[in-house]
């Protein structure tokens, strides 16, 4: 099966390394994978900024680029989301969105549901803490809202336990936003950044040496408190430990 | 008209809430302990998800025919001898509770908590024609002695620590000076409150829910100030908002396991007193109230807001308002409930709260109604976007967005130039020129090629 590969422009443009990995781990478990250069980006900036048709033009060409794909994969919680669930309210009644909707799948997503993966024959002998962002969690449904009274597996969890030697921590607060929100890291600077500050206290009480999660941007927010901060706890984003590109 | 003076800046606020930052921590932690409360209360109920669903829906169906069981309501409850009222605005439903608290020639009111008379200012307005109005609840009494509104609705006081609390009661009722013990502050404040249950003319109470077939009608409190606050005078005026109603005694007995689990992990609240109709020689008063609820209602895609039932769950875990207060939204009601409300009053002064939520979707998933919060609050922003509420240089910005999106060579040209530029910039000036971001947030380093340069070169050498 031949699959597109969506590759979100902020990890085009500033983590290549996650594409990479991403291709890597996709090709591994035997599946063609195919990016197609004309993508740009799903639309969300515009989209949360609350101008929709801003938005639209972009998610036509969004749609017209992936069309022809069975499967669409992406490494970004946030940005399948979008497409999935939010195209809804820009492009909905459009025969190429009311296909896609059903074929576009985040990276762990499919790696579970899909590909069924059961082995990965991978290392990575460290502690982590897993960053549920939000827009996985509570609209993809990749794991179990803390807020809900349900059974649901996280399939980030089921992934990571099948890395030899990791050791998954859990924090107290099971899965508090980071802070990022897209515009509202900036909009509301002195808010994001607190939000993140505790976020990171409650990774560091747990001892990890990284945060992982299926979202960069959020990791980016994280890293880059971390980073000015010189803290030691560092971020990868999950396909990097999955794929195995990192010891 | 005062309030609408104000221009609401969610941002400014929260920054300077967060100026201190030890308390801001401390607001955190004592509202996700409320969070935490309410897990525990609700875990163990294997039926917690079919409850709020079956809430939604008879939430959904009595705003839909609203008219019906309005009418039933006042029906009903004129047969039991309560008087009903009709306020079309916060200004008539002062004046009409004005004119029976003067009927009945009333000088001390005693008052349990109510949202709405909040939101209609009814305090100042009986205090200024002369009355005395007592806040009974706790927390609305130490909020009312310190001259401020509430900061939550369940928990009006939660921004006061005990000492600052301990000083206000010495200066108000006398206590010892640094008195901060809070069993014998909440004894000082029982006994200030027992005078004033005792000298009370008429008791004014909130509304929780109104049964549209008994005409009865259900006051949640866990102090039972309204049952000692209406028990003695012999005047009880109830304030209520139009969308309070549910169809039946069955319906209610849905809510009541929700209200108090969703707002503190109680099973139920310590008193429901149902007000079934005036004593003998007494009289009690409906006065239901619109204040922009019709309004509200006729736009459907708001609609389902108007289910909300004032537990505080969604102020309680959203990370947004844990660490910005409930003063910083401008609004009586704060926290992702404040913000899908406050638009409707005024899009314009309210502008900066549908863009303080980072749209995490906690709320959503807390609401015991099931109200779509965080849903609501991204439509609010199309809507401002659309009414034209944006700075010329934001509509500019996501405009260029758009046009560099839609056209891939533009985008792969514009990546390309951008980290040429930043990998020639030293980190610390990055720092400077990265605005808000910057402040105190590096960028991760900036790599030599983009995805989509790597991704070709890979496939080239196959």
């Amino acid at each position: 099966m031949q699959i597109g590969l969506f590759i979100p422009c902020y990890i085009d443009q500033l983590y290549p390394h996650v594409g990479i990995a991403t291709v890597q781990i996709l090709e591994k478990h035997g599946y063609q994978v195919d990016y197609p250069q004309a993508q740009t980006c799903c639309g969300q900036p515009m989209f949360n900024s609350g101008a929709t048709k801003e938005c639209k033009s972009v998610a036509e060409h969004f749609l017209k680029t992936f069309r022809d794909y069975e499967t669409v994969v992406c490494p970004s919680g946030s940005c399948t989301s979008m497409v999935r669930n939010h195209y809804a309210h820009v492009v909905g009644g459009n025969n190429d969105y009311e296909t896609l909707k059903n074929r576009i799948f985040e990276l762990c997503e499919f790696l579970v549901d899909h590909a069924k993966v059961s082995q990965l024959d991978v290392s990575f002998p460290h502690r982590v803490v897993v960053h549920q962002s939000c827009h996985g969690l509570r609209e993809l449904e990749t794991g179990k809202p803390s807020e809900l009274m349900i059974e649901r597996e996280s399939k980030l969890h089921s992934l990571l336990a099948l890395v030899d030697g990791i050791e998954l921590v859990h924090p107290k607060r099971l899965d508090e936003c980071c802070g990022f929100g897209g515009t509202f890291s900036v909009l509301e600077e002195a808010l994001s950044c607190a939000m993140g500050n505790d976020r990171i206290i409650d990774y560091e009480e747990t001892g990890a040496e990284y945060i992982t999660g299926a979202d960069v941007s959020c990791l980016m927010h994280l890293g880059g408190l971390l980073s000015r901060q010189k803290k030691s706890i560092k971020t990868l984003h999950i396909a990097e430990i999955l794929a195995g590109t990192v010891q | 008209m005062t309030e609408a003076a104000i221009q609401s800046n969610h941002p400014q606020q929260a920054e300077a809430f967060l100026k201190d930052l030890k308390r801001a921590r401390w607001h955190d932690q004592a509202l996700w302990f409320m969070r935490e409360k309410r897990d525990k209360g609700v875990l163990g109920l294997k039926e917690w998800e079919a409850l709020r669903e079956h809430a939604s829906r008879i939430k959904m169906h009595t705003l839909s025919h609203l008219p019906k069981y309005l009418e039933q309501f006042e029906s009903e409850a004129s047969k039991r001898g309560i008087q009903v009222h009709w306020a079309k605005d916060g200004d008539e439903h002062n004046r009409i509770i004005h004119h029976i608290l003067s009927q009945h020639n009333v000088k001390r009111v005693v008052k349990s908590k109510s949202m709405l008379t909040e939101e209609c200012h009814l305090n100042d307005y009986l205090i200024e024609k002369g009355m005395e109005v007592v806040d009974t609840d706790l927390g609305e009494r130490i909020v009312q002695l310190a001259n401020e509104p509430p900061s939550h609705i369940v928990i009006p006081a939660i921004h006061k620590n005990r000492q600052e609390i301990g000083e206000l009661f010495h200066q108000k009722l006398n206590t010892p000076k640094g008195e901060t013990d809070p069993t014998r502050l909440t004894g000082a404040a029982r006994m200030h409150l027992r005078e004033k249950f005792v000298q009370a003319d008429a008791g004014i109470t909130g509304v929780n829910f109104a049964i549209a077939s008994t005409g009865g009608f259900v006051v949640c409190t866990n102090e039972g100030n309204a049952d000692l606050g209406t028990s003695l005078p012999p005047l009880h005026i109830a304030a209520m908002g139009l969308e309070k109603l549910v169809p039946t005694p069955e319906d209610l007995s849905v809510f009541l396991r929700l209200l108090a689990r969703s707002a503190t992990g109680q099973p139920v609240t310590s008193y429901s007193s149902h007000f079934l109709g005036p004593r003998p020689d007494t009289e009690m008063h409906v006065v239901i109230v619109d204040n922009g609820r019709t309004g509200h209602y006729a736009q459907a895609e708001f609609r389902r807001s108007l289910s909300c039932i004032r537990c505080g769950a969604c102020l309680n875990t959203c990370p947004v308002y844990r660490r910005s207060g409930g003063y910083s939204y401008g609004y009586t009601i704060p926290g992702p409930i404040g913000t899908t409300l406050a638009p409707h009053r005024s899009l314009e002064k309210f502008h900066t709260l549908p863009f303080a939520s980072s749209l995490c979707g906690s709320c959503s998933n807390v609401c015991p109604v099931k109200i779509n919060l965080h849903e609501q609050i991204l439509l609010w922003r199309q809507k401002l976007y659309n009414a034209g509420i944006v700075s010329p240089a934001k509509r500019l910005a996501l405009g260029g967005m758009s046009k560099m999106f839609t056209f891939p060579g533009v985008y792969t040209l514009g990546g390309n130039v951008f980290r040429g530029v930043m990998s020639l910039i030293p980190g610390n000036v990055i720092a400077k020129i990265t605005g808000a971001w910057g402040k105190q947030r590096d960028l991760p380093p900036i790599p030599k090629e983009s995805f989509r340069q790597q991704y070709k070169k890979m496939k080239g050498h196959e």
